[in-house]
């Protein structure tokens, strides 16, 4: 995982968030769309979000920065986990 | 000048017939809520003043008169009329926070019907369980959440109609599903208003118990008598104001406070349909210029931990008064809120059961932050003794929340299940499942539950019922579910499970259990924790000694394990 490009993240994690979170084949996501401030994620869904973002990128996220914002669009759930990956 | 004025003063020969008499109500009438929060309120000349402004994800806006939502659900009631649909049939609501939902209640309740509505996010597991106890004739639901309906259609042979809201006509409908547009529909100026009575079944919520499977409480349309009058003296909404209750309809508060209060008394009121934000809310508190806010402890907590800073950006001076319901408000929080906006939260107690608002601190008396508050005039509350249930005098004794039936909202059953609805009457009191104590003043603090109902966000989750869904995952073996404490949503959901010979402990195993319970039954009710055990603690008989992992997680005394099992 470790060795993703940063486009291959962004759309590693899009494709999951739209495979797991949104079964309504109507949506379409962007990397700028808003998640958790749309709905689409509510504040307890982000919880599972954030155990597949630590398992797949083997990383350790602090609760203190696993807030609504941090996990409001793709692009800065990428932003979030590029600051714990070695 | 507040609504209420002197709680003192309301006390004295108080009678629920000022509530029959300012709504024109007399014992024997005809009483539809529909019609009361509708028709009523343009006849009365307020046709055209706002009854709903509402916002939803990406800006979008819009703006409906009290005639508008009285043209609209007369329209809904026809459609569902000539559908063949009738009093006392149950129609389920099964959709976002759009008007239509709210436009739908009101029809439903038009044609003598019974809504039932259902929280939106609930997967396909949850929805069936409450479809199928009610034996639903039709759901209202939208395009985004066919595929949880249509996974369970064959099982549910009661379900006629699924009526889609927003179809699109490039897509297919299946089986039983039809469409109606509100903005197609032909608006129909006058409709004959089923003459429903007082006791005429209205709205039937879905509510979690420790054991067994979600129960149906089922409300009457003379709910609404109690419904009006806590509106008005707890919430104080008065002609001029612009009302903001945060409350999903999926749940009680988001009917008897979201729908029935505010607009059977013609006040204006806003929905703000889309995920949480503090920014996003302080921006529509702003915008529509919010005078009264209801909303609830894990909100305000969040607004909290959000920091003060950001409030700063934004004039919140419209606000007027502020109330929360869902779970206890922490000390902090009311202290917080009042520097903040330069006014307290009050709290409210109340549940599904109850209809309308029990325990609450009213509009102008002294606020002792952490306290529940009072009785509302015309509600005996007491506290009574844990093992006699005989009344507790005394301050600070700890005791059961009673209350003398015989309030308006009063439920008046559990749907198919009246020995569980007998079950919750000793001695002549109806007992809440809660724990409190009294002060010297009168005034309740509470305890704790006397069950091990898991209470998430304002939400009650059963742990039977997850408990039960984690059994179905092919790599569980056994599980038990607790509460863990959480210092925004009071309580969330904790899973203890043993797995299956042949399958190994691992963090995506987890995830993909907590991914099985999100879907199956909603988001509330998916662990945030879960921990493997080798085995779990059980009694000599082989029950779950749920008590002992509860203890673990709040760090309490484990008290009496004389009936754990020995290895």
């Amino acid at each position: 995982m470790e060795k993703m490009n940063l486009e291959e993240r962004k759309d590693f994690i899009l494709n999951y968030i739209v495979k797991e979170y949104m079964e309504d084949a109507d949506k379409e996501i962007t990397y700028d769309t808003p998640l958790i401030s749309s709905g689409y994620i509510d504040s307890f869904s982000m919880v599972s979000l954030l155990v597949f973002l630590e398992n797949k990128f083997k990383i350790r996220i602090p609760p203190m920065k696993a807030t609504p914002e941090a996990f409001d669009s793709v692009n800065n759930i990428v932003t979030l986990v590029n600051q714990y990956i070695k | 000048m507040s609504n209420i004025g002197s709680y003192k003063e309301r006390l004295k020969n108080f009678d629920w017939s000022l509530a029959e008499s300012e709504l024109e109500y007399m014992d024997g009438d005809v009483i539809n809520i529909g019609w009361y929060c509708s028709d009523r309120i343009c006849q009365k000349g307020d046709g055209e003043k706002t009854a709903l402004y509402y916002e939803g994800f990406g800006g979008v806006e819009k703006k409906f008169t009290f005639n508008d939502i009285r043209l609209a659900s007369n329209s809904i009631g026809i459609f569902l009329n000539n559908l063949g649909l009738k009093n006392e049939d149950r129609i389920c609501l099964f959709m976002d926070r759009i008007p239509d939902l709210y436009f739908s209640f009101l029809g439903i309740l038009k044609i003598g019907a019974i809504v039932q509505p259902l929280f939106s996010a609930f997967g396909d597991e949850s929805l069936f369980v409450r479809l199928e106890n009610a034996q639903t004739r039709a759901v209202i639901t939208q395009r985004k959440q066919l595929y949880k309906v249509r996974k369970i259609l064959n099982k549910l042979p009661f379900l006629e109609f699924i009526i889609v809201v927003d179809h699109i006509k490039t897509k297919e409908l299946e089986e039983k599903e039809i469409s109606f547009s509100f903005e197609e529909a032909h608006q129909v100026e006058e409709m004959s208003i089923f003459p429903t009575r007082a006791e005429s079944p209205s709205v039937l919520h879905y509510t979690s118990g420790t054991t067994g499977q979600p129960k149906g409480v089922k409300h009457v349309h003379y709910s609404l008598i109690s419904q009006y009058l806590t509106t008005k003296w707890v919430l104080d909404l008065q002609e001029n104001d612009i009302y903001w209750c945060t409350a999903d309809p999926g749940w009680v508060t988001g009917t008897s406070y979201g729908i029935i209060g505010p607009w059977s008394l013609g006040i204006t009121q806003c929905v703000l349909d889309s995920g949480f934000s503090a920014q996003s809310w302080y921006k529509f508190i702003e915008k529509y210029k919010v005078t009264i806010w209801y909303s609830s402890p894990t909100a305000i907590r969040s607004l909290m931990k959000a920091g003060d800073d950001l409030v700063a950006g934004y004039n919140l001076s419209s606000l007027r008064h502020l109330a929360s319901v869902g779970e206890p408000l922490n000390s902090e929080a009311v202290i917080w809120s009042e520097r903040i906006f330069g006014k307290p939260f009050h709290d409210t107690f109340w549940q599904t059961e109850t209809g309308s608002i029990m325990i609450t601190n009213l509009p102008g008396m002294k606020i002792k932050p952490g306290s529940m508050g009072v009785p509302f005039p015309g509600i005996t509350g007491v506290v009574l003794d844990q093992s006699t249930f005989e009344l507790l005098r005394g301050e600070g004794k700890t005791g059961h929340i009673a209350f003398r039936p015989g309030w308006p909202a009063m439920m008046r059953t559990y749907w198919n299940n009246d020995e569980k609805y007998r079950e919750k009457f000793v001695n002549g009191w109806y007992l809440s499942g809660d724990k409190a104590s009294v002060d010297k003043d009168g005034y309740f603090w509470f305890v704790g539950r006397d069950d091990d109902v898991i209470n998430t966000g304002g939400h009650l989750v059963s742990p039977f019922e997850v408990e039960s869904a984690l059994l179905e995952h092919p790599a569980v073996a056994e599980s038990a579910v607790v509460a863990n404490p959480d210092e925004v949503n009071m309580e969330v959901v904790k899973a203890f499970i043993t797995l299956k010979p042949g399958f190994t402990p691992s963090s995506d195993m987890k995830l993909e259990i907590m991914n099985f319970i999100r879907k199956k039954l909603s988001s509330l009710a998916m662990p945030q924790e879960i921990e493997y055990m080798d085995k779990l603690p059980r009694t000599r008989s082989g029950k779950i000694m749920r008590r002992l992992l509860h203890a673990k997680e709040w760090g309490e005394e484990i008290g009496d394990i004389s009936t754990l099992e020995d290895d």
